[in-house]
Order: C-alpha cells, then sequence, then structure tokens
C-alpha cells in the first residue's frame, strides 16, 4: 500500500518573492498580488473583490502596473510569480485609478459605499465632469442587446432608476450597483445555489435581474441574504436599515456588534447582531468563521424581527 | 440541484422545437413530464442534465427561431430540460441582439447601419422606412443592426421570418421596397440572393491561393472540392505526422489574421505538449468587426476548405472535437458548412475513423446570436458553453484553460484556411510568399467608397495605395479623404498614407494595424463625424458590461462625441470634452479585460491626431 499523501496543510509553503514600489516583499505561493500589496503595507482600492468570493476583477479599481504586460493588471486576481516588478502608484496607475472612480461616481449613486470620498480625493477624482446626470429611467428592466437611445449628450447615463420594494425582509437600490457581480456568485454556485439572480442584459444597459425582472417572491429567492452580506455598495439592504435611512433615524455610530451562535438550529453559523438603540436593527456573519464564512439562511438573517416581535407581545 | 421555475409552460409549438433540438423527455438525463402531486416536482434531471449546458443558446435558437422571441414557459422549459435556473437562461438570453425576450413580430429586418452602409446610402434607407413603417423599432418590424458582413453589397439588410422552418434572406444592396416586401409578403418572397463569387472581384483569376475555388466550384459538392487539390493538404499532413505538421506551420510562420497576428505555429505546439485532455480546436467564425466579410465569402464559397482546415489542425494538436462558432447573422454561410460537414462525414472525411486512419474527428457548428465581443477568444468559449459571452481573464491563457477549461486552440476562417496550402506546398514555398514578418496571401476586405468593393487575396507586401487601385479607387469625380485599416478596432489613416506596406510590420512601423483585414475608403462626400459617432454607438453597443473601463467608459466616449457635434462652435467645452476622450480612452485601452475595451478609443484617437477631425467648426 502507498504512504498517505501528505495533506496540503503539511506541505512546507514556498514563498515567492516580488517587487513592490521598488521594495520586495514575499508571501506565500498561490498568494495574489493584492495580498503582497497589502503585506507590503499599500492601501490598495476595491470594491468588486470579496473576501469569500472567486475575484471576479470586474471593477477594475485594484489596477496596478506590472513589469512587462502591456496593459494594467488587477492585483485582485493575479497570482503572484517570482521576479514580479509591480508598481502601485504610478502615473498609469493613479489615472486608471481615478477614471474608474469618476466613471461609476458618475453614473452610480455611491453615497453609501464606504470610503469613497477617501480614494475620489486620493486621486483627485472629478465625477462632475461628465455633465449632469441623467434622471431615473423606468426601462432598464426591459432589455433590447445591441440598442441604445443616445440623446445628445447632454446628460451623463446613469443606473437611477427606481427601488425594488417588493418583500419584507431587503430592499435593491440598483441605482446604487456597480455590478460587481457579488450577489449573483453568492447566490450561485459559490454559497446558495438558488440561482435567483443573473446580470441581464449587456453594457451599459446590463443590470442584476431574476428572471424577467418577476420580483423577488416569485423568484427562485429563498431570502438567505448572502446576497446583501457581500454586496459593497449598499445596493442591497435591509429593510429596517432602508426604511432607517429613509426616516433619517440610521447612525452607524450609535451601534453596537454583538457576535453570538445562531440558536435555530444545530449547524452553529455566528451572527453579528448590529444594534441601535436597543434594537436589533441588521445581522452580519463573520466572514472568517469556520462554518459559515459569512453565510446565513432566512432564519439567522432575518429570523432577529421575532425578539422585537416578543417584545412587543410583551407590551416591552 | 433544486431549481424553481414559475408556473410558465411552453406552447406545443416551442416544445416541439426545443424537443427536436434537445431531443424528447428522456434524452440527456432529464426525465420529464408533469408536476409530481406527491413533492411537487415537475422535473428531475441531474449531472447527465447539467452536463449538457452548453446547448443552452442552441435551445434559445430554436425557440426564437420558431416563434420569434423566447416566452417564460419556453425558458423555463429550457430550463428544466438542461438543469439551468431561469434567471441563468435569461442572462444568456437577454445577452444576444438576435434573440427578443418580450413578444415581437415573427417578421423582422436588421437594417446595417454600420460605417461601411453609412458610407453608401444607409441613412437614407433608414429615413425612408421611418416614412413608411414608422420608427426603428421591433415592433415596426424594423431595427438598426451593427454590421451585417455584407460591405460589397451596401447597404446591407438581413430579413428574418420566425417558422418551421425558419427563413432568413440577406438584402443587398437594399432598398425601402425591398425591406418592405420582406415584411409584408416574408423574405421568401424576395429575389435571390446575390451569389457570393460577386463579392470576390478576382474570381476565377489564375494564381488565387485562398479564394482559387471561389465562383468556380460548387460549394456543395465535395467532388468538385476534391478534383481542385481538395484534401491533399489533409493527405500529407497523415503521412508527415502530427509533429511535423505542427514544425510546418512554425516553419511557415503563419501570423494569425483575426486581428491579434499571433503566431499560430506556436498556439498550437503549446496546446499540443499539455498533459490534459481532452483538447479542442474551436473556429472562430463570429467575424463581426465592422467591414470584415472575407471569412463569410470563405464560408459561403469554400466550405470545404475550412472542413479540410480544421481536420488538420485538430489532428495536429490531437483534438477529436472541433467547434466552428459561426456568426448568427450568416444563414447562407451556414446551409454551406452544414451540407459541407455531412457530405464529408458521409464521405468519410469526418467521423470515427477519418480515411481508415484510426484517428477520429468531429465537428459541429454553433451559431452565434448577435454579439461581437463572442469573437474574443475567451468569450468565444463562454458562448459554446452556454454562459453570457463575457471575456475571461487572462491567464489562464486557452492554450492551458480554454473550451471547457481544457487545453484549446482558437483560430479565425482565414488563419485556418492557410493550413492546406503550407501542407500542399511546404513552409519553405510559402514563406517566399509576402515578406519576411508577414508570410503568404493575404484577404482584405475592401469596402466603402470604392468602385469595385469585395474581398482580394493580394500577397504580404502590396501597399494600401494598390489595394486601393485594385478596388477601383474612388468613384469618379470623388476624392479620397480617409481610409479606415483593420475596422472599429483599427485606425484611420490619411489618403496620402498610400505607400503604406500592408504587412503586420509595414503597419506597426505607421501606428497602424490590420485588424482582420478591412480597408474601408471613405470619399469627400462623407461625414467622418458621423462616421466616429457610429463607431461609438457600436462598441458603447457591443460592450458586454463586465468591466467599469468599458461599460460606462463607451457610454462617456458617445456622449462627448456626441456634445462635440452639437455644440461644433464652442471651443472651450470642445477642449474638456476631448479631454474627455483622452482620459477615458486611455483607462479603456490600460484597463479594460479584453481587446473590445481596449480598441474601443483607437479609431476616434487616430481620427483626432491623424486626421484632425472635431477641429473644424462647421
Amino acid at each position: 500500500m502507498n504512504a498517505p499523501a501528505p495533506r496540503p496543510e503539511d506541505m512546507p509553503v514556498r514563498r515567492i518573492t516580488i517587487t513592490i514600489d521598488g521594495a520586495e516583499v514575499s508571501v506565500p505561493e498561490g498568494s495574489t498580488i493584492l495580498t503582497a500589496c497589502d503585506a507590503a503595507g499599500k492601501d490598495t482600492p476595491t470594491l468588486c473583490y470579496g473576501d469569500t468570493l472567486t475575484p471576479k476583477n470586474a471593477c477594475r479599481v485594484c489596477m496596478v502596473e506590472l513589469e512587462g504586460s502591456r496593459v494594467l493588471v488587477p492585483s485582485c486576481s493575479r497570482k503572484v510569480q517570482p521576479g514580479m516588478v509591480v508598481r502601485t502608484d504610478s502615473e498609469r496607475v493613479r489615472h486608471s485609478r481615478r477614471l474608474v472612480l469618476e466613471l461609476l461616481g458618475s453614473s452610480v449613486d455611491l453615497s453609501t459605499t464606504p470610503r469613497i470620498p477617501e480614494w475620489m480625493a486620493r486621486y483627485d477624482a472629478d465625477p462632475d465632469r461628465y455633465g449632469p446626470r441623467a434622471p431615473e429611467s423606468r426601462g432598464r428592466d426591459v432589455h433590447e442587446p445591441g440598442e441604445h437611445h443616445a440623446g445628445d449628450g447632454g446628460v451623463a447615463a446613469t443606473m437611477a432608476q427606481p427601488d425594488k420594494i417588493d418583500n419584507d425582509l431587503y430592499v435593491r437600490e440598483y441605482d446604487k450597483c456597480i455590478l460587481c457581480y457579488k450577489c449573483v456568485d453568492a447566490c450561485g454556485s459559490q454559497w446558495q445555489n438558488s440561482f435567483a439572480i443573473q446580470v441581464a442584459g449587456r453594457g451599459f444597459d446590463a443590470q442584476i435581474s431574476t428572471e424577467y425582472a418577476v420580483a423577488l417572491p416569485d423568484s427562485a429567492c429563498v431570502f438567505c441574504g448572502n446576497c446583501v452580506e457581500v454586496c459593497p455598495t449598499g445596493a442591497l439592504s435591509f429593510k429596517s436599515e432602508y426604511d432607517m435611512r429613509a426616516a433619517g433615524t440610521w447612525d452607524e455610530t450609535r451601534q453596537t456588534r454583538t457576535t453570538t451562535v445562531c440558536t435555530y438550529c444545530g449547524v452553529g453559523c455566528n451572527l453579528s447582531l448590529h444594534v441601535q438603540d436597543n434594537r436589533i436593527v441588521k445581522v452580519t456573519s463573520p466572514h472568517d468563521h469556520d462554518v459559515g464564512h459569512g453565510n446565513l439562511c432566512i432564519k439567522g438573517r432575518f429570523g432577529f424581527t421575532h425578539v422585537h416581535g416578543r417584545e412587543e407581545e410583551d407590551g416591552g | 440541484m433544486d431549481l424553481k421555475f414559475s408556473d410558465a409552460e411552453p406552447s406545443a409549438a416551442e416544445r416541439e422545437a426545443i424537443d427536436r433540438r434537445l431531443g424528447g423527455p428522456g434524452e440527456g438525463g432529464w426525465d420529464g413530464g408533469a408536476r409530481d402531486e406527491q413533492d411537487h416536482r415537475s422535473a428531475r434531471a441531474g449531472h447527465a442534465a447539467r452536463s449538457r449546458r452548453h446547448l443552452v443558446l442552441e435551445a434559445l435558437h430554436a425557440a426564437n427561431d420558431r416563434v420569434g422571441w423566447i416566452s417564460p414557459g419556453a425558458l423555463n422549459y429550457i430550463g428544466k430540460r438542461l438543469s439551468v435556473s431561469a434567471a441563468d437562461v435569461y442572462s444568456v438570453a437577454t445577452f444576444y441582439a438576435l434573440f427578443s425576450t418580450h413578444p415581437r413580430p415573427k417578421r423582422i429586418v436588421h437594417v446595417c447601419t454600420d460605417i461601411a452602409c453609412l458610407a453608401r446610402g444607409s441613412r437614407e434607407i433608414c429615413a425612408g422606412l421611418e416614412t413608411r413603417l414608422g420608427p426603428a423599432g421591433a415592433m415596426s418590424g424594423w431595427k438598426h443592426s451593427p454590421c451585417l458582413g455584407a460591405c460589397e453589397r451596401a447597404p446591407a439588410a438581413l430579413a428574418v421570418e420566425a417558422g418551421d422552418p425558419p427563413h432568413e434572406h440577406l438584402i443587398g444592396a437594399a432598398t425601402v421596397d425591398d425591406i418592405a416586401r420582406a415584411l409584408s409578403a416574408g423574405p421568401e418572397t424576395l429575389s435571390a440572393e446575390t451569389p457570393s463569387a460577386m463579392a470576390v472581384p478576382q474570381a476565377g483569376n489564375e494564381g488565387l491561393m485562398l479564394l482559387k475555388r471561389i465562383g468556380r466550384v460548387d460549394p456543395e459538392s465535395i467532388d468538385d472540392y476534391l478534383a481542385t487539390e481538395g484534401y491533399a493538404g489533409l493527405r500529407r499532413a497523415f503521412e508527415i505526422g502530427p509533429g511535423q505538421v505542427i514544425a510546418e506551420v512554425k516553419a511557415a510562420r503563419l501570423t494569425g489574421r483575426g486581428g491579434a497576428a499571433f503566431p499560430a505555429g506556436v498556439k498550437w505546439e503549446s496546446t499540443a505538449r499539455q498533459p490534459a485532455t481532452p483538447r479542442y480546436l474551436v473556429c472562430n467564425a463570429d467575424e463581426s468587426e465592422p467591414g470584415t466579410f472575407k471569412d463569410r465569402v470563405l464560408l459561403e464559397g469554400d466550405p470545404f476548405a475550412l472542413v479540410e482546415s480544421m481536420t488538420i489542425a485538430a489532428y495536429a494538436i490531437g483534438a477529436a472535437r472541433g467547434y466552428i462558432y459561426l456568426r448568427g447573422e450568416y444563414p447562407r454561410a451556414y446551409r454551406m458548412l452544414r451540407s459541407a460537414i455531412d457530405r464529408a462525414r458521409e464521405r468519410g472525411f469526418l467521423g470515427a475513423n477519418v480515411l481508415g486512419t484510426g484517428w477520429g474527428f468531429e465537428l459541429e457548428i454553433r451559431r452565434g446570436a448577435g454579439a461581437y465581443i463572442c469573437g474574443e477568444e475567451t468569450a468565444i468559449f463562454n458562448s459554446i458553453e452556454g454562459f453570457r459571452g463575457e471575456p475571461r481573464s487572462k491567464p489562464p491563457f486557452p492554450f492551458e484553460q480554454g473550451l471547457f477549461n481544457k487545453p484549446t486552440v482558437v483560430n479565425n476562417v482565414e488563419t485556418l484556411c492557410n493550413v492546406p496550402l503550407i501542407m500542399r506546398i511546404g513552409a519553405a514555398r510559402y514563406t517566399r510568399i509576402g515578406t519576411e514578418g508577414s508570410t503568404g496571401p493575404k484577404l482584405f476586405c475592401a469596402s466603402g467608397n470604392l468602385v469595385r468593393p469585395g474581398v482580394y487575396e493580394v500577397p504580404f507586401g502590396a501597399t494600401l495605395g494598390e489595394l486601393l487601385d485594385l478596388a477601383g479607387g474612388v468613384p469618379p469625380g470623388r476624392s479620397l479623404q480617409a481610409v479606415l485599416l483593420g475596422g472599429a478596432a483599427g485606425v484611420f489613416v490619411r489618403a496620402d498614407e498610400r505607400d503604406i506596406p500592408l504587412t503586420f510590420e509595414g503597419v506597426r512601423a505607421h501606428n497602424a494595424t490590420l485588424g482582420s483585414g478591412v480597408v474601408m475608403a471613405f470619399d469627400d462626400t462623407v461625414d467622418l463625424s458621423g462616421i466616429l459617432l457610429r463607431i461609438a454607438r457600436f462598441f458603447r453597443d457591443e460592450s458586454c458590461g463586465q468591466c467599469v473601463p468599458c461599460r460606462v467608459g463607451t457610454v462617456r466616449q458617445e456622449e462627448a462625441l456626441l456634445r462635440i457635434l452639437r455644440d461644433r462652435h464652442d471651443v472651450a467645452a470642445k477642449d474638456r470634452d476631448i479631454r474627455i476622450l483622452r482620459d477615458v480612452g486611455l483607462a479603456m485601452k490600460d484597463a479594460s479585460i479584453c481587446g473590445l475595451g481596449q480598441t474601443a478609443w483607437s479609431a476616434v484617437e487616430s481620427a483626432i491626431d491623424r486626421l484632425g477631425a472635431l477641429k473644424e467648426s462647421r
């Protein structure tokens, strides 16, 4: 009989050395340039990158210059190779990052995307220079690939459209969507395997959608909320958060976060309860937890409403 | 996998059309049937059904070709048959311009408004149609279309009628009357399509190598093919063995003709060396670069040549299966190829035991459905596999992980069609054709304002001026304004740059590109800014939407051009917009995932910098 193969965690990990902005940095083989940038203390902006998902490298805000490469490369997905020479702050890198921020900022509502003002300032981005933003469109769920109405350039095309409120648990504000594919991947083969949503349409008319844009309760959605968990821009949010934002009462500085174990079944998923004014306002899950990797089911994610239901019944 | 579908059911016609392509219930791991009272499931399907995901696009074609659109019932049925969720099938269906996910008339005419047709009167056709039928849109029966690959017959239109069988008819040169008749009486009432040889002004000339059979043989006769040195290349390949075939192609320095100019032999060798099997061969026949129609002419006029070429290539790299990804807008090429594959199989040139060698090769056609991006070498894999035709990020490269994540060679039609020639005459003689850096014969698609537009074969090394002269130059009384080399993703050159040698190294030295072999001439009657705007619109329409620089950048490029053309006199505003064009262009070039975004600004940039376009204020 053959000796058992060594387990991967017992194997010595080869380290790869690359040069970033003139300084050498070593990371384990198989790491990405982004990991190396983090190790080198570089603060790399990312939007579509998700710590629990396969990199899609769609947003192109993490691009770096790689010596020998004709074009810039996405640091979030490109694996390190020995001897790579990477620049993270060259003129080309700064230009591309600035433009990606401008293009997104001029077409998408980034008001709930973390760190946007800081990055806009760092890269000197001016999203207003593309002209006044086009008003809300009611036609974004009708797909005519290969056709569009161009107008006269007087307004800058946007994702602006009505919010989708079709259930009591979460809201979709696709005017805040940067099409990072993270919700699609979380709903599909990478986590939930519900396949309720996908990208529909093409080009600038592309939009996350159910089949024929039917309402979520009529779709294959199981309301696990794992799409909300990974959304980087707040385009997907708890109904509770959405309503509080609308009422002007949402205030993260007054919120605490308590991590506990979900009691609905025996799996042992961790819940992080976001509490404001002694009420649970939303539930997330730690991405580094071995059991769920940030994923929950409808009970863990949205069952918190029962906590307050009891209080209300008790007159509390 | 537990998939949830709505209650929408397919009509009898839709079910029949889809079954005809996928096989009836019981085939492909699907046991179909009615909703079960006990567990409410309407279908059971396992790995066997999921392994047929690659038939999604084919099944969508079946439904769309039969009834004219993809209804929720048909979409559900496709999803259940192949174990793909409804949202997933919808995402694929809404990616392609030839499909509709809302009801529309069975008869639709796609009217080409792209640059070659724009230079030859498509605007007047559209104006006439608006008066006669109402504004463009599916409900009026006619739509604007990107280049239909029939530039020699500009202005062109493609009439389609859903049904059993569907009718497709390429009209060119199109008139308002023809289009109106196709809609009122059906495309089958139109007079026969122009023979494909009409696209080759040199047809019948001595000395042609790639075009030698066009117009001289019956493209449906394998005997005609065999009588004109057909399959001599394959026989020689079998004599020398796979390794030597690759060595010959390398020694011939055969360079890819699709646009990227990559050495074909190197691609073959790297793929053949991969330990993973099976390996695949894909022929990129998704010819969609505006102004390109050479592959269509080869496929329509000499389809066996591609079948033989692919057989040789597959033998060399050790592939047992090949796919031809054919543009959805090429109905005649589809008919000719299907016929050629059937004939070749009947005569033992394809199948389990090719020519008694014991080696087997199967060849399949997959039709695109209106998406320029699917000609990108990795988007083509996603499209064949039944996903949205979005490019993948590289690395890994196709030779490592291509179709179905297996080592794959992707070659353009024209590239492959050089292979039998190399086999027949040998690398040494082949390299004597053309120049040191660009070997062999080359096809150019001459279009726009030329007296004899068409596909021309010349040895590499002819100059731009020589090619323009071959095509008769601009019509008498007019003067040449500019030439677009390489298509919408190419560059404009000035009328006085006639001496540019049309070789890979020659155009590179002049900061230009051969691209897919487009040479499009514009005379002084053409409003060049209108052409630029159409190019910008093309890229905005054809961007897959995956990455930000291209998805939003192509929109901002079009908007800036629109503003410049609207306020021609406002110099300060124009300077700001030119700045925007340059900034956005550079980001698209540097940060887009694939070649579409990377070249979306190329033509506009060259028009500004080389022609001084957008300067004058009218």
